[in-house]
């Protein structure tokens, strides 16, 4: 407009001021690392406000690492889950082995494999140790046995109980057995933990939204002189509110790299123990920590709830202070 | 681009606040531009409504406004901000932000604008020059005494050379001598062509700087030596 001569421009000499585009990306740049220094100022006050952020974000994730750790020790137990078929005791052991290789020909089965009564009994012999009372039987009480690995697939967790039907009509087929049902009650346990955890997890973001808001919205009332005289002197709304932004999007940040770090030193802490236990188990099983991609969407997941919280207590304080 | 003749028109301005109370009753006057002139009367009289009327802090209720030919009332929300970097104002009590230091402060008006940076370290340099502070670029507003505090408000309001300079009582908390170099001060700015607009209750100073004055009396105008030099401009 008229008043505003920008007098060497007009006579072509080197630009005074920057274009607009350059000159709002350099002030992106300036307000970027000097807010993270406006922390570093009140060191005590961000770090409590960084720590509720770290420990807001660190319980979930904990929660989750939880969750899929035992997922992930339950998966070997769903594919092991066998079914055994009990044969009547009037079969004779050839007809069970032209029963196996049928059954092997269907396709929701992965393998057979037959137990025959003496190597039943002897494995009983062995392992239950009444070897002298069982020599005085005079015939093998024990029935031939066809263990079948079914084909498991996750996605039809129905196959496996149609398969169990079909067996338990063979005619050679004195019982049919599947023990699943621990293992149903667990899915349907850690679906509960899962939708606890997605229940806690939405509440703690919240909880991160709003802190961040308030810490900001505090921030913006310590300020408010400030605001006012930079109104004044021609400052826009958009460049009173890029610090307060940055401010909380440094707060998200540096939240979430402590709770990733509170989250590992945890996971170290419980890691010895927990891989005692599986050997007691005679397992190799150790705990799993958050991944590359996991640890990625929680920095994301912060930064996003951080700058959120600072839009709400920018947008609702600044249209308030005007100077007057 | 209309140029305007005048820097600031007042045309019939009426301003009555929210619960009634009437500060100025159908005001008009204007300030050539390049003009320096006072602006007086008892507090209470009109003269802070009349500057936040300018600065855009306040809207009139009635009549209208013209900034260097710009009609104030067709600016939105939004504009204010460019219309405000046009002017530099400068607060009885300065107004300076207490966590920077001078340099920093005097820098802002020119880093809103988006100056570049070795710009604004020559214009933020020369401003302190003018205000004899350049000793003082690193020092922080508190350590400084109140002539210098304001001096460095000054500096501010000028760095980004505003065709219009308005002043709030100035020297309200200044003793006579330090009141004086400051209206000199206001007086250097004017001779280079900076229109000046100083509300003031220290009538002896203005009497002895000798510049037209504008008296206010419960929002009414009771003196306006601008309508001479105004018509004669």
């Amino acid at each position: 407009m008229a008043m505003s001569p920008d007098r060497t421009q007009k006579h072509g000499v080197k630009p005074q001021r920057n274009s607009p585009f350059r000159a709002y990306f350099l002030h992106h740049i300036r307000v970027f690392i000097s807010s993270l220094g406006e922390l570093t100022r009140r060191p005590i006050a961000s770090m409590m406000t960084i720590t509720v952020i770290a420990i807001a974000l660190a319980l979930p994730s904990g929660l989750y690492l939880l969750l899929h750790n035992v997922n992930h020790i339950s998966a070997d137990w769903d594919s092991s889950a066998q079914m055994s078929l009990f044969i009547k005791n009037d079969i004779s052991i050839k007809r069970v082995e032209q029963l196996a290789d049928r059954l092997n020909l269907r396709n929701d089965i992965e393998s057979t494999n037959i137990i025959t009564p003496e190597e039943a009994l002897e494995d009983f012999v062995r392992i239950s140790g009444f070897g002298d009372a069982l020599n005085s039987l005079d015939s093998n009480p024990l029935p031939a046995v066809i263990v079948i690995q079914p084909v498991v697939d996750t996605l039809k967790p129905l196959q496996v109980s149609q398969l169990l039907s079909d067996m338990k009509k063979l005619p050679e087929v004195d019982i049919a057995q599947l023990d699943l049902d621990w293992v149903k009650r667990l899915y349907a346990m850690l679906d509960i933990a899962e939708r606890a955890v997605w229940v806690v997890s939405l509440l703690l973001a919240i909880a991160v939204l709003l802190t961040v808001g308030n810490t900001i919205r505090l921030d913006i009332q310590n300020r408010k002189e400030e605001i006012i005289v930079t109104k004044l002197i021609g400052a826009t709304n958009a460049f009173i509110r890029r610090p307060f932004l940055y401010t909380g999007l440094w707060y998200g940040l540096i939240g979430s790299l402590l709770a990733l770090i509170l989250t590992n030193i945890a996971l170290s802490l419980l890691s010895e123990p927990v891989h005692t236990l599986a050997i007691l188990y005679n397992s190799n099983f150790q705990l799993s920590g958050l991944s590359i991609d996991d640890s990625l969407i929680l920095i994301l997941t912060s930064c996003t709830l951080s700058l959120g919280g600072s839009w709400l207590a920018v947008g609702r304080q600044l249209s308030r202070i005007e100077p007057s | 681009m209309i140029v305007g003749e005048f820097m600031i028109r007042f045309d019939n301005i009426s301003k009555q606040y929210p619960g009634g109370f009437e500060a100025l009753l159908g005001l008009s006057y204007h300030l050539p531009r390049g003009q320096m002139a006072y602006l007086t009367g008892h507090s209470g009289a009109g003269k802070s409504t009349l500057l936040k009327l300018i600065a855009m802090i306040e809207r009139p209720s009635r009549g209208q406004i013209f900034l260097d030919g710009v009609n104030l009332n067709q600016i939105g929300k939004s504009k204010i901000p460019y219309i405000r970097r046009n002017i530099g104002i400068i607060f009885q009590n300065h107004q300076l932000l207490n966590d920077r230091n001078v340099y920093q402060n005097v820098a802002l008006p020119l880093i809103i604008a988006g100056y570049r940076h070795q710009e604004v370290r020559k214009r933020v340099r020369a401003a302190l020059d003018q205000v004899d502070l350049l000793s003082k670029e690193n020092a922080m507003p508190i350590t400084l005494s109140g002539g210098e505090q304001q001096r460095v408000g000054i500096a501010r309001a000028i760095v980004h050379k505003p065709p219009l300079l308005l002043a709030d009582e100035p020297t309200g908390n200044l003793d006579p001598e330090l009141s004086k170099e400051i209206m000199q001060l206001f007086e250097r700015f004017n001779q280079v062509g900076v229109s000046v607009l100083i509300a003031s209750h220290d009538l002896n100073l203005i009497d002895e700087m000798g510049y037209p004055v504008i008296s206010l009396d419960e929002g009414r105008l009771i003196r306006n030596d601008l309508v001479s030099t105004g018509a004669l401009s």
